[in-house]
Parts: C-alpha cells; structure tokens; sequence
C-alpha cells in the first residue's frame, strides 16, 4: 500500500499533568483514536482518525484532552486551500464521490444575520411577555378565504365553512424529518417525547414509524419518500399528517440510500425491508413525474386518511422554487414545506451538498410572494427549513412569510450533536446518526427530551420578546409582516427579491 | 432505604462513576491528585461490567438479608434495621474477606493497603452519590424504595 | 411650502397619534355639523395642526342614488385629465365645487369639487358579476394610484368626506359643515408624527360608504397590507387607517360577515378566553381567527367607522388606545376623551369606557326611514345583525355591558 497522502484534520493534545489515566477517551472514541498502552500503562492516541467530535475533551473529567484543528500547512493558496488539496488526495486513493453530512458549511453568507428586526419606541408600546399575552399558537393547513355564516330564524349565527383540518402548533417551530435508521431510536424518541411535550411535531423522516413510536402519532407528521418505506394504512392514520417528501435541501435532486449494516431487526420492521437490505430512495419518486401525478399521490393520501389529516409537501429550495410552490398549492397540498440551501443531512454527496440549491431567505421570499399574488396564499401553509440556527432566524423567517420553520440541526445540537459532519460514517460518538448498540445507549431519551423541550422554550421565549418589542402580542400579526424587516449590506436586487427595505428608509 | 438504580440501557462504559467513586473516597478530593497520590491505597467501589455493548456498573445492592454481614465474623459490617443501609465498620475489620467471598454481586473488593473491605457506603456523608452525581447519561440514579 | 400640499403617498407607514369623535342620531334625525366641531375642539391638544376631517352621512338626500365623488386636484390640468375619466366611466348627474369658506388658519387648500355619478351601463359590462360598488372601488383605485395629481377622498352615496391640513375645528369652519345636516358625524384631529402634510392624509379615510378615523398604530401593517393585496386592495396611502377601511370592505361588504364578527376576526379574544367560550361561538371565534389571521389589527388603536347604517367604535384588544362610549335617548357617542362627550351632551344616560376588542355598535333604527330601500336592502346584504353580545359571553361577558344595544 502506497503512502496516504491525507493529512490528520485534527490534533488531540494530552495535558500530561492532568492526565489520569483513566481512559475514559479510549472507551468513548468509536474512531479509536485513543489506546491504552498497558505496557508504557500510558494513553496514547492515532490523530489521523480523529474527526473533531470533542466526545474525549467532553467526557474527560480533569480536563486533560484539547481537539484542535490540525493546520495541513500547505503553501498558501486562495484557490487551492487545504480543504481542496485534501479532497484531492482522498479522490485519488479511492475514485470515490467526496461524501459530507449536516448542512452545507461554505456558504459564507447567511442572509439572515443582514436582515435585522424592529422595535417600539415611543408611538406604540411595547409588550413585556412575562406580564401580558403574547400568543404563539399557529395553524398548519389549507384555509378558505373567507368565513360563511348561517343565521337561524332568531339571527343566530352558525358555521357554514368547514375547516380543513388543521395542525396545532403551541410554538411555530418544528423538528424536521429525520428518519429512524438516519439517527438512532433514541434520538428519534427524544424528538418525538419533546414535540408531544412542548405541543408541537416532530417528523418520523422516510424511514417509517416503529410501533413503539404510534403512541407519538398525535405529535407525529410522517413522510411518503420515493422509497415508500414502512408506509402502510396504519402509518398513515396514526400520524396527525402526511408528508409528501419531494426533495431535501442538502441534497435536491438526489435520492437517499441507508446501508445495510444499519438495517438491524428493528429498523427492518419499521422500514419493511429485510434485516442487511440497503434501503435505497430513489432520486424521483417513479410514480411522480409531473405535477399532475403529485396531485394524484396528494388526493390518494387525503382518500386513504378521509381527509382528516393535512398533507404536507416537501421540496428543496431551487432556481424555480416559487413556480413549483405555487404548482404544488394548487395541486391541492394543505402544507408546502420548502428546505433552502443549507438544510442537513445524514449523507450527502459534497459537490451537491455544497452547490445546489438556493438560500431559504430568497426561496421563502420568492414562494410568499408568488402565492400571495395568485390569491393562493390561504390554501396553504408555508413551512420553511434549512439552517435555522436561533430564534432570531426563526423570527425573521415568520417575517418574511412563513407560517412555521423545521429545525433538524439545531435540534440535533441540543442533543449533543458537535457538527463534525461524519454522520454517515454511523460511528457518531454522540448516539444520535449511528445504530451500533454501544454508542446509541449515549443517547438517554430522558435526557434528549428534556433538552429539545427546554430548546423550544428558551427559543419560544426569545421570539415573544422580539414580538413585544414590535408591539406584537399574536404571531399572525408576524407572519409576513416585512415592515419589521430592514435589510443591512444587501444589493436592491436582494432586497427587491426579499421584499424588505433598506435600515434607515 | 435510598437505592442506587442502574438503567443498563444507558449505561456507556464510560466508568466516570469508577473514577469519581474513587475521588469522593480520597483524603484529598481532588481528581488528579487522588489519582496521583492515593491510587495505590483506594480502590473505587463501584465496577463496570460489560459484555459487547452491553454494560451496567455494580456497587453494593444493600440486600435485605446480607450474606456479608451473615458471614462478617467482627461485626464490621451491619444492616442498618431502620434505614436497610449495610455498613461497613473499617475500624473493626481485620481483613479476612469472608464477605469479599460471599457477596453475590462482587461488590466488596479489597482496600488497595490490603487491610480492610471496601464497599459502597451510598456517600452518606456528603448526601448524592458521587457515582449518580457524575453519571454523565443519567444511567446510575438514586431512588427511595419504601418497601 | 405650496409643495408640501401636493398629492404625495409617503414612502413608508404613516404613524400618528390623534383625537376621535363621532355622534349619531339612530332615528336618523339630521344635526348641523356645528356641535361635531366643538367636540373635536375640545380635544385640540390631541393634535397638532397638520390634519383634522369629519364624515357626514344624510349630507346629499336629494342626490341619495348617486355616488358622490369628493375629488382633490393639485392643479387645474389635474382636474380636466381625471375628469375625462371620469366621464368615460360615468354617467354624472351634477357636479360643483365644494363650498368653502376662506380662512387664514387653513392654508394653500388644493381644487375641491364634487360629482354625483353612477357607473354606465357599458362600463358595468366589463365588471361581469361584481356589483357597482367594486366597479367604484376600481374607478377610486385607478385614479388615486395612476393619475397625477387627482385624489378622490370621498366615494359614498348620500354620505361625503371633509378634510384637510389644519386643526380639526378650522377645517370644519373652511367646509361650512355648520351648513349640511347629517345624521351620523365622525370626526378626527391628527398629530402625524413622520409625514409632512398633504390634504389626501389627513383622516377619515373613506371608500364607498365607508368612513374610517383612527388614533393608533397599527404594528400588524406589514401583513394587512399584503392580505389586502391577496383581494385586489392596493395600499397606496401607507396609512393604517387605510387597512382598517379596506378590510371592513372586505370582511363586511364582500365576505358579509356580521359587524360583530368582522370586529371578532379583526380584535379576537385571547386563546385562553376563546376557549372558555361557549362551544358554539368558540367554533365560531375559532374559525374565524384561524381564517382570518392577516386582518388581525395588533398593536395600539381606537378607531371609529362610520357607514350609511350605523357607527361601529372599537379598540384593539388589550385596549391600548382611549374610547369612551354615551347615550342619551337616541343619541349614541363615541369619542377619546369624556370631555368631547359632554361638551356636546350635558347630562348623558350612561358613559362607558369601551373593552378592549368589543365593539360599541350603533345602529339605524329604522333604515327604510332614513336612507331608502335600496340602500337599507344593500346594508341587510351585508350585514347581519346579530343578539346583543351575542359574541361575548362568559369571560368577556363583564365587557358584554359594553353594547349600546
């Protein structure tokens, strides 16, 4: 075997003197980075492996292990940095595609952190939310566009319009799909305990819903992928909705594909697939090539539900995202869920991670727009992902137009996710994209829920301060309320397309 | 009684409950010098077992009917008749390991000096458990049994 | 500074503080605009010299049929293009300039003429199966939006719009309201806090036979105003008096929703007390909040609105704006300050302090009396009349002593 050319990304330091030899770090490095040496009765560690999950400096209890980023000095050179040198090297030894996972970490701008929020002064009052209501609560699904009422001889008033059925969210704020068998059971059990707990949704992904779950279906909005994985009636009823899942943001246009080393007895029963099969998603799902035939899998799912539950649509963030939003409305989804550029995953290949795809803030933007223009706004919700990493997003985001966000990867932060991005390697020191019995047992869900919960509530607690600063105390007066937007640093093409103005017009 | 629960199902082989059983058992309490300076003299009264991925740690289960103390010949070691606490006296025993031989669980081991038992004694002293106060998963956690 | 009065839309929301009054015989009986003007006087500190108006509704009885246009021009070529749509559009039945009486405190006042129409036949055929009403709408829209200098303030039928840059009394005095008789009078004294002023600015705000005056800020703007353009309102002035018109036109005149619901949809109770109430009016409260969600008006307001059958005074729903409410026989007030009441009505029955998100309702008694058959058949078209607080019960039900019924 010739010499690898890839350099170590990262180098562990050993503070000797705090080093108690009590290798904690070698049982907790699935990477084997760290051995002990009976014979020197020493630590000692293999750096080359190392990918930067911080799981040994976490658990070290004196404080004795320190990741660092290792420099790979190569001469320097803006076109061709380490990162580009490096890929290189590890192309050339396998002829393999470059694979990545979590959300695209190039992108220099997030457009966010150049929009900024309004407050009060003076002319309208603020609103503190720990003395006065300040309402959050928000409604998924189709509406009509007006209300019909009917009166009785006494000029009684009485309904005439039946509601679509309708998602209740005690918070605009949902967990994205991510699949059992993507994470771990336990992760997924986190997940789903906090969304039943806070008055919220979690989203079972593509990968079905193990039994043990259904009592979350009330909390529980569970995909349709390409694969069709665990669909069956009982799927679809126990859930609250259905969600049509077209594309993802880190990855449109590809499929996904679960290798079947993790395929273990209980992820086969919940995908339907045999033990050790890979369970592959294919790019398009082969029965949806146009948007006529959507319409068909979204009234299929409304008959095979008796039109008690929304169903959902999810696309990825392209060039033409507003046309194909509008497309997708009027195809009769109640629910159109958009995923902007920087949306995770738990495998992706880099190029496509990395360059395909465009920013939610412009595809939110663009799909709010659209709508309210077509006089279709009401038929659908608009639930936008992708990357949010606050509330102050979040909020932004219900500024802009969207009625509720996902959020994959800050959720999987609060679990103890450290971002280093080898998810698909399924060696996650942390329990949460992995199905090796020794590291999901890391993952305790007592523990997960209670961090997702109090998550939701430090989040939802930021977005009722940011709203009574504006003098706000309903989240719909929010949503697409843009006059509280001022755009920092932006072109007018940018600000034209998210409809905002300058700071200081 | 208080007992000390492990949920082997959370439990991570990280043994953090071992080094800091050890720690709340020294002179010293203080991590690294216990480990430095006193490693040689204490032992932790805790253990991990483990088999694959399968792991769950082990300390003194406080039986209802204690063999040790049935086979203590000194009397060192004591079964609380209020609180169902089995105590060890080290001031009496004089390191003949009966109760080392008898325990069921293995959780009597011997002093490092190799004069006295060792076990868990629930860390009356400072109150939580340093074992369940430093399980970093919540495997090891500490409930009222009132049977 | 004659720049300053041109027709000029702000470029950003319009924000300001003010004065409301409003009175309202509900037999109908005409009152001269004289004792509207002493009200509003009375809170002169309320504003601040760059805009007052009044509505008048029962002003043109001879001319009831016909929708009278109250149109201001910057200049007399502004006049003649607007004109010339005008005609195209409509048939007119007469057409004058506003009778004005000169005055040193109201300053550089633009063209001021008024038209009696009705939308011609041909033209009507464009509108397939709108009524003349949206076929108004369109002609207001298209003038104020495309041409230059023409500005319709007023558009109803048997009602009309006074208003302009100056102090509410003196701009009364520059109309000669003490001459016109009308059964209901709004009345508003602004204190703009960002724009200069200019005629077409100052309150009420009018479409149709609907009149609106408002004190507030309206800090849901940004979603009004998109909803609205959902249903083919342009928000041309930035103001937020302009939203709230447009979505009486469109809760009320379009979706005919009852004045109460309309309030409800605009004002709705908090979650928690929707969902004490009881179970037919939660559904009902419910729905109409979950469809509704872009008309909800946040932040500070009180705002009167006036139309041919009634007056409708309301608050936003934590009440962060003043209105008081009174009645004596059949007269029903509604003003910010107390003060404005009794100024004009010495001893009333009952003075109230209106709750927030409950609207004080006053009603024609006897339409058919008053404004005609036609137009009490157009009202009952769109509005339904519902039981007194028939929409709070339970925990608004302390507030339910609120309805003037």
């Amino acid at each position: 075997m010739s010499k690898r050319l890839v350099q170590a990304e990262f180098n562990v330091e050993r503070d000797p003197e705090r080093c108690i030899q009590c290798q904690v770090c070698v049982r907790q490095c699935s990477n084997q980075v760290h051995a002990y040496d009976e014979e020197a009765e020493q630590v000692t560690c293999d750096e080359a492996s190392c990918v930067g999950c911080q799981r040994c400096a976490t658990l070290c209890p004196t404080g004795a292990i320190t990741i660092k980023k290792a420099p790979p000095d190569f001469a320097p050179d803006n076109n061709w940095t380490s990162d580009v040198i490096q890929n290189i090297y590890r192309q050339a030894e396998t002829g393999g595609v470059l694979l990545s996972a979590m959300g695209n970490d190039t992108a220099k701008t997030s457009w966010w952190d150049n929009i900024l929020l309004n407050a009060s002064q003076v002319t309208n009052p603020s609103i503190d939310p720990l003395r006065e209501p300040m309402e959050l609560t928000t409604f998924l699904g189709a509406k009509p566009n007006a209300v019909e009422l009917s009166f009785d001889d006494q000029g009684g008033p009485s309904l005439a319009t039946k509601l679509a059925p309708q998602l209740v969210l005690s918070t605009p704020i949902m967990f994205s799909a991510m699949s059992y068998g993507a994470i771990s059971y336990n992760a997924f059990e986190s997940l789903a305990r906090a969304a039943g707990q806070y008055g919220t949704f979690a989203n079972s992904g593509e990968g079905g819903l193990h039994k043990d779950f259904w009592p979350h279906g009330p909390n529980m909005i569970v995909q349709v992928a390409s694969g069709r994985f665990g669909v069956d009636i009982d799927y679809l009823k126990v859930a609250a909705a259905v969600e049509i899942k077209i594309g993802q943001g880190a990855k449109p246009g590809i499929g996904g594909h679960l290798p079947g080393e993790k395929v273990d007895e209980r992820i086969s029963q919940t995908r339907m697939i045999p033990v050790g099969s890979d369970a592959i998603s294919p790019a398009p799902h082969h029965d949806i090539y146009s948007i006529e035939d959507l319409r068909q899998l979204i009234y299929s799912l409304k008959e095979a539900t008796r039109y008690q539950k929304p169903i959902s649509v999810k696309i990825a963030a392209v060039h033409n995202v507003a046309a194909i939003a509008s497309g997708i409305v009027r195809a009769g989804a109640d629910i159109v869920a958009i995923d902007g550029y920087k949306g995770g995953t738990g495998a992706a290949p880099t190029m496509i991670r990395n360059n395909v795809g465009i920013p939610i803030e412009f595809a939110l933007a663009a799909v709010d727009d659209r709508l309210r223009q077509e006089g279709i706004r009401n038929q659908a919700s608009v639930v936008a992902c992708g990357g949010f990493r606050s509330s102050a997003d979040v909020v932004k985001a219900i500024a802009l137009g969207a009625d509720a966000v996902y959020i994959g990867t800050a959720a999987l932060v609060a679990l103890g996710c450290h971002l280093c991005q080898k998810c698909y390697t399924g060696k996650c020191n942390w329990g949460i994209a992995t199905q090796d019995p020794y590291l999901t047992r890391r993952l305790n869900p007592d523990i997960g829920a209670r961090r997702l919960v109090n998550l939701l509530r430090g989040w939802s607690h930021e977005i009722k301060e940011m709203m009574g600063g504006m003098g706000i105390n309903a989240i719909e007066s929010l949503r697409g309320n843009r006059e509280h937007l001022r755009g920092v640093g932006l072109s007018d093409r940018e600000l034209s397309i998210l409809g905002i103005k300058a700071a200081g017009e | 009684m208080k007992r000390i629960v492990a949920k082997e199902e959370y439990c991570m082989n990280c043994r953090l409950c071992e080094v800091h059983c050890l720690v709340s058992h020294s002179r010293s309490k203080d991590l690294i010098k216990a480990f430095r300076q006193e490693r040689g003299e204490i032992v932790p009264r805790i253990t991990v077992e483990r088999l694959g991925a399968v792991s769950f740690a082990v300390q003194c289960r406080h039986c209802d009917e204690p063999a040790c103390v049935e086979a203590c010949m000194t009397g060192a070691l004591s079964r609380d008749p209020v609180t169902g606490e089995v105590t060890h006296d080290p001031q009496r025993c004089v390191g003949c390991w009966m109760c080392v031989m008898v325990c069921p669980t293995g959780a009597i081991r011997r002093d490092k000096s190799g004069h006295v038992a060792a076990k868990c004694d629930l860390c009356l002293e400072t109150g939580t458990p340093a074992c369940v106060a430093n399980c970093p998963n919540e495997a090891l956690v500490i409930e009222e049994d009132n049977d | 500074m004659r720049l300053l009065h041109r027709k000029q839309f702000p470029t950003s929301k319009d924000i300001s503080g003010c004065a409301i009054s409003g009175m309202m015989s509900e037999i109908g009986a005409p009152m001269s605009g004289e004792a509207i003007i002493r009200s509003i006087a009375n809170m002169h500190d309320r504003s601040n010299g760059l805009g007052g108006g009044f509505a008048a509704y029962g002003i043109y009885p001879e001319m009831r049929d016909r929708y009278a246009l109250h149109v201001m021009y910057d200049a007399i070529d502004d006049k003649q293009e607007t004109e010339r749509l005008i005609s195209r559009w409509c048939t007119v039945y007469g057409d004058e300039t506003i009778p004005t009486r000169p005055s040193a405190l109201v300053r550089h006042p633009p063209i001021l003429h008024r038209y009696f129409v009705n939308i011609k036949p041909e033209v009507m055929e464009r509108f397939c199966d709108e009524t003349e009403d949206d076929a108004i709408v369109d002609l207001v829209m298209t003038i104020n939006n495309e041409s230059k200098g023409g500005f319709v303030f007023s558009s109803g039928k048997n009602m009309g719009v006074f208003k302009g840059v100056g102090f509410p009394e003196d701009i009364g005095e520059f109309y000669r309201l003490d001459e016109y008789q009308a059964y209901i009078w709004t009345s508003h004294g602004r204190f703009p806090t960002n724009t200069t002023g200019w005629w077409g600015g100052a309150h009420p705000f009018s479409l149709l036979d609907w009149s609106v005056v408002h004190n507030g800020e309206i800090s849901s703007y940004g979603i009004n105003k998109r909803y609205l353009d959902n249903f083919g309102y342009k928000c041309a002035l930035h103001t937020d008096t302009e939203v709230i018109a447009y979505l009486f036109d469109l809760l009320v005149r379009k979706h005919r929703l009852p004045f109460e619901a309309a309030c409800l949809a605009m004002a709705p109770p908090f979650w928690p007390q929707l969902e004490r109430l009881p179970e037919t009016r939660r559904e009902l409260a419910r729905t109409l909040r979950i469809v509704y969600g872009g008309a909800l008006l946040n932040g500070p307001f009180s705002v009167l609105v006036g139309h041919s059958g009634g007056m409708v005074g309301f608050n936003d729903r934590t009440k962060l704006r003043p209105m008081v409410g009174a009645r004596k026989g059949d007269m029903v007030y509604m003003a910010s300050e107390e003060g404005a009441i009794r100024e004009v009505c010495n001893d009333p029955e009952v003075v109230w302090h209106a709750a927030g998100g409950v609207p004080i309702m006053a009603h024609l008694k006897e339409p058919e009396k008053v404004i005609g058959a036609e137009a009490t058949a157009r009202l009952k078209a769109h509005s339904c009349k519902l039981p007194a607080g028939a929409w709070q019960e339970s925990p608004r039900a302390g507030r339910a002593a609120a309805s003037v019924q």
